[in-house]
């Protein structure tokens, strides 16, 4: 069946428990279209990163109940998982996860190093495209720091570059602007936005600050889309 | 590239883990090469106590005891040898020169051996080491004494000491009054063989000590002869050795040699031929050797599961970090290969490192094993063996690194992400 902008997300009856656990998550339906950005909003501890986790793979949903991409994430191995997500999926994580005895700039690079089809998509070279996205967040003058040096927002800011180089057909940030100031916090928007906007991305972004919501086309709150612990 | 990249930065950001971990695989190589070589050297040592000399010849008897007191100073002769026997030997035209040794005294403890100059130019040891003086000159007339390196060392003689000596064990005898003629005129460099442990007279010289033991017991009172008769004599006769060493015109006739010397009708007499024996002997008293190779052994397997364990924790420790790579699309491979390849390039800088400790330490002890146990541990090549346990070090290495690769990537690629602080 083919409509005129796909699916970028698609998941059905999608329930989740970690292991022995009650079910976190339980999803009858969740759409978001190619190229749409979604603000994903819900008090701590409704799930919200494990439905990040489950999309991008890093958790593993039941067969049949996510598509991402056209790809069911459930019914791939788990090297498959990787390889989907370094190709197609760029995550600021919640808790950066960046490589401590590398610096600013090897980490903001890692993802297009590891995958070559995130490397295909870079416009310029990737030392300018690294400087480039550095320089909007206002983190060029660290590119040679130890990320263990940095400042938990310039950590976040960090991460959050490495996420969008390469341009990846979905981004998944989770709470990304929680550590930066307002000026910070418009910048790393404005980057974000622009770079979803040249390379036509779609964007799930994930907050605690509801004053961002209106910058989005769409607001979810994650508690009227779960079914689990009502 | 990435990949050799990745290690570098990893390895070198944990670089007191890492050069613990390198040092402790150090130590293994170099403690497991290290024993190997001084059990070369101890081997070596021992079948080059004597070299040089074809055959060694003594009355009749067991090859391994003839050994024992003609080479080694220890236990005592069966019978002797007469002076003309031995002096038909030393004439004989397949010989080239012979050094007769007359054995039984003592002096404090050490033996006394009564030898001629053959003794000083013929007698060879470790590959042909000859016989050299730390001062003084050889023995040459009856009361001319020349000691052993540790003889000196141990009783504090210098040049000009005079010593009496003994005949048999007892400590009473011939020359046991003030008088004691015997003096000291030189003094050997060390051997680090028995001959260090062993004082050097002519043959009339052993023949003097023995003057008035005739009837096989001491002199009777009056019947002690002085040193003033000794050398009033115009000669003082030989007449018994107790074994000689014999070198050979060429190497050809040793076997021809050793085959009439055994079966001569004149004297019963016993040839051995040095080099065989020793080894021989070696393989005897080799339990020592096996001894080592134990250690060895279990040097190898500590060092070796010490590695394991460093290595394993120093990955384990890892897995957030490894989880990250996941995270950013590292596949499988490239992990592994990630934690395989700094686990192998750690056991191959500690090996490295072993064997240069190795060398540095062989370089830097050799003199002191030399000078304390006369153990000379060879500086050469690595032999096949050496190499073969520096390959399974190595190789082990790689396979430490593939257990905590491959569990890493097993484990939940989530549990490794939010593993908190
Ligand atoms: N690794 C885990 N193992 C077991 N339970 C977990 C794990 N991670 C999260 N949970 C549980 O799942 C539920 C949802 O957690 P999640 O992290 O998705 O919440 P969140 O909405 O992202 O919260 P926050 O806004 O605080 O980040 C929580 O009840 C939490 O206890
Ligand atoms: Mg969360």
């Amino acid at each position: 069946m083919v409509t005129d902008t796909p699916l970028c997300i698609d998941a059905r009856d999608l329930s989740f428990a970690y292991a022995k656990g009650p079910p976190v998550l339980d999803i009858p339906e969740l759409t978001i279209r190619s190229g749409e950005r979604v603000f994903l909003y819900g008090p701590s501890g409704s799930g919200k990163t494990t439905l990040l986790g489950l999309i991008a793979g890093v958790l593993n949903p039941p067969p049949g109940t996510l598509s991402v991409l056209g790809h069911d994430i459930g019914a791939l191995s788990s090297a498959a998982r990787d390889s989907f997500r370094a190709s197609h999926i760029g995550y600021v994580f919640q808790m950066f996860n960046l490589i401590p005895y590398l610096n600013v700039r090897d980490n903001i690079a890692l993802p297009v190093r590891i995958n070559s089809e995130r490397k295909k998509r870079l416009t310029g070279r990737l030392d300018e495209e690294v400087a480039s996205a550095a320089s909007h967040l206002g983190i060029e003058q660290l590119l040679d720091e130890k990320v263990t040096r940095l400042s938990v927002g310039q950590q976040q800011r960090v991460a959050a570059a490495r996420a969008i180089l390469g341009s990846p057909e979905l981004i998944i940030a989770d709470e990304p602007t929680s550590s930066l100031d307002a000026n910070r916090r418009h910048a790393f928007l404005d980057l974000l936005f622009a770079n979803v906007a040249d390379a036509g991305s779609t964007l799930l972004f994930v907050s605690h600050d509801l004053g961002l919501a209106d910058q989005f086309d769409r607001s979810l709150s994650l508690p009227e889309l779960n079914r689990a612990g009502e | 590239m990435l990949l050799l990249h990745l290690a570098r930065k990893s390895l070198t950001n944990r670089l007191l883990t890492t050069s613990l971990t390198a040092l402790s695989i150090a130590f293994s190589v170099a403690l497991l090469v290290g024993v190997e070589n001084v059990r070369t050297g101890m081997r070596e040592s021992f079948s080059n106590t004597v070299s040089g000399t074809d055959l060694v010849v003594g009355s009749r008897g067991g090859t391994i005891q003839l050994m024992l007191y003609a080479v080694f100073g220890m236990g005592s002769p069966v019978a002797n040898i007469s002076h003309d026997t031995w002096k038909e030997w030393d004439e004989h035209p397949a010989v080239s020169w012979t050094i007769p040794y007359a054995l039984g005294d003592s002096h404090r403890g050490f033996r006394v051996i009564g030898t001629n100059d053959s003794f000083y130019e013929h007698y060879k040891y470790r590959g042909g080491q000859p016989i050299a003086f730390a001062e003084g000159r050889a023995a040459q007339s009856v009361f001319d004494v020349v000691l052993g390196a540790q003889v000196a060392e141990r009783l504090g003689y210098v040049l000009g000491d005079r010593i009496s000596v003994t005949h048999g064990m007892s400590a009473v005898g011939f020359m046991n009054h003030d008088e004691m003629p015997f003096e000291v005129v030189g003094v050997l460099e060390k051997t680090f063989t028995p001959v260090d442990r062993a004082i050097y007279v002519t043959l009339e010289g052993v023949t003097a000590i023995h003057m008035g033991w005739e009837s096989g017991g001491p002199p009777m009172p009056g019947d002690e002869i002085s040193a003033a008769d000794v050398l009033a004599m115009e000669e003082v006769p030989v007449s018994q050795i107790t074994s000689f060493f014999l070198g050979a015109e060429s190497r050809a006739y040793t076997l021809q040699l050793q085959r009439d010397i055994s079966t001569s009708e004149d004297e019963p007499l016993t040839a051995v031929i040095p080099g065989v024996a020793l080894s021989e002997m070696w393989r005897g008293i080799g339990y020592a050797e096996d001894g080592l190779l134990v250690i060895s052994g279990f040097v190898v397997l500590v060092g070796l599961l010490g590695m394991l364990v460093s290595i394993y924790t120093s990955l384990d420790a890892r897995r957030r970090e490894m989880a990250i790579l996941r995270a950013l699309g590292a596949g499988p491979r490239r992990i592994v290969s990630l934690l395989v390849l700094e686990a192998g390039t750690l056991s191959i800088i500690g090996a490295l490192l072993g064997v240069a400790f190795v060398y540095v330490g062989l370089a830097a002890l050799q003199p002191w094993l030399e000078g304390q146990f006369g153990l000379q541990v060879p500086i050469q090549a690595l032999d096949g063996m050496q190499l073969m346990y520096i390959g399974t070090v190595i190789a082990l290495g790689f396979v430490a690194g593939l257990v905590p690769a491959l569990k890493a990537y097993r484990t939940a690629l989530h549990d490794g992400l939010s593993v908190r602080i």
